[in-house]
């Protein structure tokens, strides 16, 4: 810091234009924290980097565990189960990957994304500097939920593109042979794969938003996210609770394998439907929460 | 939603629509809900029914809902529970039905419960006279509508045990007005003792030979009547029960210990062996069990409780229910039981489930039923809805065995159900259509082990098909069955109904008992029994040479069942299965094709249409529903940002010449403490103003608000005369660094800047980015993570941060804290220039001695108030008074004239020394007056008379 810089300071003169709204020539609301900017954000975090990394590594992973394993062991079984037929083809292992990861590890992923997204910034406490920009509140958590949402659907995309080029590496471009001994072709059975993650992406949503509604709520990302996990865990408890009866029905977890549904011939898409309509509604509810709390809150972190 | 950009929209109201037509669309979606079952009372009470030996008291429990009264009275119901139960396990259905307006009664049979007398399998002289005595009863409330004096308007419904008796009291008792029976028997005789051999004659699905005289259904059997001879209430209570009459009203147990001389050995032993059976029901289980025959006794007893003897005489309205999942009562039974009742012009619907006595019905098919049952009844008791017709609903046909475990718990949900217009072959109804599977298969011998074991194991009563408990997994036994398969099948056929096949058996006996089952079998080989269902034949006068076999026409057991494409159809015959009683004398059989090779399997199959799926027009209507919102949204946001636009705040005139005015600014937190009370100030262009004051004074808090981080409670911020709110464009002019970096700790420092910049999406070139890294100095290390930065330079780094785009007020909160006293002095340095500028800067510290070196206008805060305002000079008080310390004291006097010797300045004397007031007289012409008259002087410095104020002010904390 020597007198010599201060010079260049000193030689641009204030004060500039200004708009109407009082606003500095050249800002614009509509541009300020562009997906662009915000995803390149993300990117930048080794923990996206991690997550994506982790999606590439799970298939490798269940290759090798079921390359290893051998299936002399894996006959008594007493559910109809999508481990019993994973090494049918690569279809049937991604189907396999999906139906492992389905209640836990995605779910875990869509906390991350979405849970994180605010309350990190809140802690590191760059989320004052980015309101005061300014980026309008409604904006910032618009562009923050379109980031989440398109790096978790990025995650899946991963997982599943990784698990069927590597699984049919692995064990072939077979069609797909459900556990009860039904056969769908590959073109079929791709169609039927994109119904099914296109599913998981909407049900995931239920969980990503619950996370996004805590992150407005909380400074801290591991409350956010965990927050949001922990309550789906407690209703997948409950949801074993014969007692609750059709009260089950209604669960933020419920229909989480209605895209199983989709292996049926015909395809019955009864609890599809109803699953996509509750998750969507229950999404839109705890993402209106967000908004609504986060727009009157005093951000003091 | 969108993704276009939608400045500054409010989106609440947009998911609020969302909201609510998903809601809709929700609502819309699942069948309505039953009726709430509020306000419903019970009255319990035992009802004495028969007369001499067989008189009995039945535990009764009546349901009324509160609309159901003397000025309105209410159809009724009368709910009969299943084998081995007691009125409780109909609770639920009740107060279900009560809720829907419905008088319901609901009592334990005779023998269970805590109901007296003995069980008589739904004899029409105890069971079926019970429940007419029951009808007398309800016919006598008051809020029971009547159809004629004694008469109620009542329906039937039960399951098992309790749809027999459902279907014999309509039989036998006319004022029943409909009957919901569920999976029941038509004939005992023939669900006990099933032989299916013999084409179906019959146009019906899921016909199926009720020939009498069949192999033994002894697993089954041996179930049904443990459940009943189990002596309730323990042993001692029935030995002291069976003393004499019958029990103690209310089931009381007699005193105990019994007397043991007072107990008939025979009657302990039947007590023992028959439990709460009835004398002849018991001797007829014992004489079958022991024999695995029917003997006349046998069908005699089984017959009475048989409904297919008074299928003729019911005309009140039959909802037929069964279940694909039952190796007890199967498809067949129902059949028999349609056929009969619809040939008197009885209305008649038959639903099957995926359920039964095997598998446990999903949660939402048992809703269903429900709903179905009171839907007959609101029809052919009320008269009200739609016509539920003579339709006929079944599972849709998927390749899922059913059973134990079956993928109904890991496909939620169960399958759906689908609608014929008509049960096919009933009233009138075009008969079942059937397809030909041509199936081939050489003559095989089939042996007979003695004694029967080991035998082939298919069905666990009450578990269903073994197939399907272990997949893959098929316990059939090398050399005691003969398989005949078709090809691997073109396309899916869905088998709605009972298969036939007709089969060539020789037996050097004459006679042979053998099992038919139809296998689907996966082109991987594996094969699954659907339903795990058998067919029991029991074969006589077969001809005893292999060359010449007998035709022997067989009805498979009927099932719904998809084959898919690519699999085949199996059929086996073998000659054991552990479920039947079976010959102790070892035979050789041979089985072949009636047809020779290309011998056909008929199977039924029934055009239907899914239910409930509503097809692919919900999905179109909701993307149609969600693009619609987007839209909306979309529009909502364009106008809002349109209103906004033109909505420019009221600008205050002089907004250019002042950077910030707080107006009358509060801010109180809820819980009562106020951070900031009544804060009003200025500052104009140009200026370096300090805000000074102890920790906890309010400045952050202050800073905040003029941001758009808090919202004040009251008063009002501008900054260059527009208002601030959260997001105020106007914010754009101020650059900011409060309280921590915030810079992201994986980035290095030049990536924090560029990062920061873009997202305000302004222009690069506004960033002045070179200029702001020459301010935070770092060299080097600007490329390095900033986790590795040490404080001073996260520090620089967050200043340079607020200083991009040159902003023209720039806010920083104790911007020195962690700088080094060289870099406090750049700092100082940069801030003053800066301000030179005509841009203005706003600093924040709690050390007078900062405030003093950097501003030029200071405004003192404590405890969230104002304190004072002013220059530098003012407030310091630099420019008027110094305090003078002599060496020695002894030169006050002379100091004192010295300096009062100069114009204008005037000496007080202090505790500390001497105070001069120099009134514009330069310190160094006082100090030069006072060295050169000689004085030692020890100390003269600027006396800062605001300091004692604000160190006091500060101190009563």
């Amino acid at each position: 810091m020597s007198t010599a810089h201060e010079g260049a300071i000193v030689a641009t003169e204030a004060p500039r234009a200004v708009q109407a709204t009082g606003a500095v020539a050249g800002y614009r609301p509509e541009r300020t924290l562009r997906l662009s900017v915000e995803l390149r954000r993300q990117f930048k975090r080794r923990r996206t980097i991690g997550v994506l990394a982790l999606m590439v590594a799970l298939p490798l992973i269940l290759i090798a565990a079921l390359q290893l394993g051998g299936s002399e062991d894996a006959q008594a079984n007493s559910r109809i189960n999508l481990v019993d037929v994973a090494t049918a083809g690569g279809l049937n292992f991604t189907l396999f990957v999906l139906f492992a990861t389905t209640s836990f590890f995605l779910v875990v992923v869509y906390a991350l994304f979405f849970g994180d997204t605010v309350a990190a910034e809140a802690q590191w406490g760059s989320l004052r500097y980015t309101l005061a920009t300014p980026v309008p509140r409604a904006r910032l958590l618009r562009q923050k939920w379109y980031a989440a949402l398109l790096l978790s659907v990025g995650a899946l995309l991963t997982l599943v593109l990784t698990a069927l080029v590597a699984g049919s590496t692995a064990f072939g471009f077979a069609p797909i042979q459900t556990p009860i001994g039904v056969t769908l072709g590959q073109a079929d059975g791709l169609l039927r794969l994109a119904g099914m993650v296109g599913y998981l992406a909407v049900h995931l949503l239920v969980v990503g938003t619950l996370a996004f509604w805590f992150s407005t709520v909380t400074d801290a990302p591991l409350a956010a996210v965990g927050g949001a996990v922990f309550t789906v865990f407690v209703f997948a408890i409950l949801d074993q609770v014969e007692q609750l009866g059709s009260i089950r029905d209604f669960f933020p977890t419920a229909y989480e394998f209605a895209w199983t549904d989709l292996l049926q011939t015909p395809v019955d898409s009864g609890d599809l439907f109803r699953g996509v309509v509750q998750s969507l509604l229950y999404a839109a509810v705890f993402t209106a929460l967000a908004f609504r709390h986060f727009a009157r809150r005093d951000v003091t972190s | 939603m969108t993704r276009r950009p939608r400045p500054g929209a409010r989106p609440t109201p947009a998911a609020l629509i969302v909201l609510l037509l998903t809601g809709v669309l929700l609502a819309a979606a699942p069948p309505a809900p039953a009726a709430a079952a509020a306000d419903v009372a019970t009255e319990e009470a035992m009802v004495p029914s028969g007369s001499g030996a067989d008189a009995v008291e039945l535990d009764t429990t009546v349901y009324v809902p509160a609309s159901a009264t003397a000025d309105a009275p209410a159809p009724a119901v009368v709910l009969a529970h299943g084998f081995g139960g007691s009125k409780d396990s109909v609770a639920a259905d009740a107060r279900d039905l009560a809720g829907r307006g419905y008088v319901v009664l609901t009592y334990s049979a005779r023998g269970f419960g805590r109901s007296t007398g003995q069980i008589g399998l739904d004899d029409p002289r105890f069971e079926v006279a019970d429940l007419s005595t029951l009808l007398d009863r309800l016919a006598a409330r008051d809020d029971v509508l009547l159809d004629a004096p004694g008469d109620p308007r009542v329906g039937v419904a039960g399951a098992s045990y309790g749809g027999a008796l459902a279907l014999l009291a309509a039989g036998h008792d006319p004022r029943v007005d409909a009957i919901a029976p569920q999976i029941t028997w038509n004939s005992l005789t023939a669900a006990l003792f099933p032989s299916q051999v013999g084409a179906a004659d019959e146009p019906t699905v899921a016909a199926t030979p009720q020939g009498d005289g069949g192999v033994y259904k002894r697993l089954w059997s041996g179930l049904f009547f443990g459940v009943g001879s189990a002596p309730s209430g323990g042993l001692l209570d029935g030995l002291g029960g069976g003393d004499g009459a019958a029990a103690a009203p209310g089931g009381a147990p007699a005193s105990l210990p019994v007397d043991p001389t007072s107990v008939d050995p025979q009657q302990a032993e039947q007590l023992l062996t028959c439990g709460r059976f009835r004398a002849d029901v018991c001797a007829a289980y014992q004489a079958a069990a022991a024999s695995g025959t029917l003997t006349p006794e046998v069908a005699a007893v089984l017959d009475r409780s048989s409904p297919a003897a008074v299928l003729d005489r019911i005309h009140a309205p039959t909802l037929l229910v069964q279940g694909t999942q039952d190796s007890l009562f199967g498809l067949g039974q129902a059949d028999a039981n349609a056929r009969g009742i619809a040939a008197n012009g009885t209305p008649v619907e038959v639903v099957w489930y995926a359920g039964g006595h095997d598998a446990q019905a999903s949660e939402r098919t048992t809703e269903r039923l429900r709903d179905q049952v009171a839907g007959w009844f609101d029809r052919y008791l009320r008269g009200e809805g739609t016509d539920p017709g003579t339709g006929f609903e079944f599972p849709a046909p998927t390749g899922l065995t059913g059973g134990l475990g079956t993928a109904q718990s890991s496909v939620q949900g169960g399958t759906p159900t689908v609608v014929a217009p008509a049960y096919p072959g009933l009233a009138g109804a075009a008969p079942a259509e059937r397809r030909s599977i041509a199936v081939d298969g050489s003559v095989q011998p089939v042996v007979t082990p003695a004694g029967g074991t080991p035998a082939a194991i298919t069905v666990v009563p009450g578990l269903g098909s073994l197939g399907s408990a272990l997949p893959g997994t098929s316990v059939e036994i090398p050399g005691q069955f003969a398989a005949f398969a078709s090809d691997p099948l073109d396309a899916a056929v869905e088998v709605v109904g009972a298969p036939t096949v007709d089969l060539a058996v020789a037996s050097s006996s004459g006679s042979a008992t053998l099992f038919a089952k139809l296998y689907d079998v996966g082109p991987d080989g594996q094969q699954t029994l659907p339903s795990g269902l058998v067919a029991p034949l029991s074969l006589t006068g077969l001809s005893a040479d292999p060359t010449a076999p007998t035709r022997v026409s067989v009805t498979l057991p009927a099932i719904v069942h998809r084959f898919e494409a690519g699999h085949t159809m199996r059929v086996v015959v073998s000659s054991t299965d552990q479920a039947f009683a079976l010959p102790a004398q070892s035979a050789v059989y041979s089985v072949a094709l009636a047809g020779g090779d290309g011998a056909a399997l008929s199977v039924p199959e029934v055009a239907a249409r899914a239910q409930d799926t509503g097809g692919t027009s919900r999905w179109w209507v909701l993307l149609g529903a969600l693009a619609a919102l987007g839209l909306l949204g979309w529009g909502a946001a364009v106008l809002e940002g349109r209103r906004r636009r033109r909505r420019v705040s009221a600008v205050e005139p002089d907004g250019e010449d002042v950077p910030l005015r707080f107006t009358g600014v509060t801010k109180a937190y809820k819980d009562g403490f106020v951070a900031v009370r009544d804060l009003s100030f200025e500052v104009r262009r140009g200026q370096v103003l300090g805000l000074l004051g102890p920790n906890g004074a309010g400045k952050t808090t202050s800073l905040r608000m003029l941001m758009g981080l808090i919202r004040p409670t009251s008063g009002r911020i501008t900054v260059f005369g527009h208002e601030v709110r959260p997001g105020a464009p106007v914010l754009s002019r101020l650059g900011s660094f409060v309280e921590g970096t915030g810079l992201q700790p994986h980035l290095s420092g030049r990536d924090n800047l560029r990062l920061y910049w873009a997202a305000t999406g302004r222009p690069a070139e506004d960033a002045h980015l070179e200029e702001a890294l020459e301010v935070a100095g770092l060299g080097a290390a600007i490329d390095r993570p900033v986790r590795r930065y040490s404080q001073g330079m996260r520090q620089r780094v967050a200043i340079a941060q607020a200083m991009l785009g040159l902003p023209d007020l720039l806010v920083l909160d104790e911007p020195t804290n962690g700088l080094d006293p060289p870099q406090i002095h750049a700092m100082r340095e940069v801030l003053r220039s800066y301000a030179a500028t005509g841009r203005t800067v706003i600093v924040s510290s709690h050390l007078l001695a900062e405030i003093e070196q950097t501003c030029s206008h200071v405004v003192v805060m404590a405890k969230g108030q104002k304190i004072a305002q002013g220059t530098v000079e003012e407030i310091v008080g630099t420019g008027g008074a110094v305090s003078v310390g002599l060496a020695d004291d002894a030169d006050a006097d002379r100091a004192a004239a010295v300096l009062q010797g100069l114009p204008g300045v005037t000496v007080e004397r202090t505790d500390e020394g001497l105070v001069a007031e120099l009134d514009g007289t330069p310190r160094a012409r006082a100090l030069q007056a006072l060295v050169a008259a000689g004085i030692e002087v020890d100390a003269f410095t600027p006396r800062r008379r605001l300091e004692d104020a604000f160190l006091a002010l500060v101190g009563e904390g």
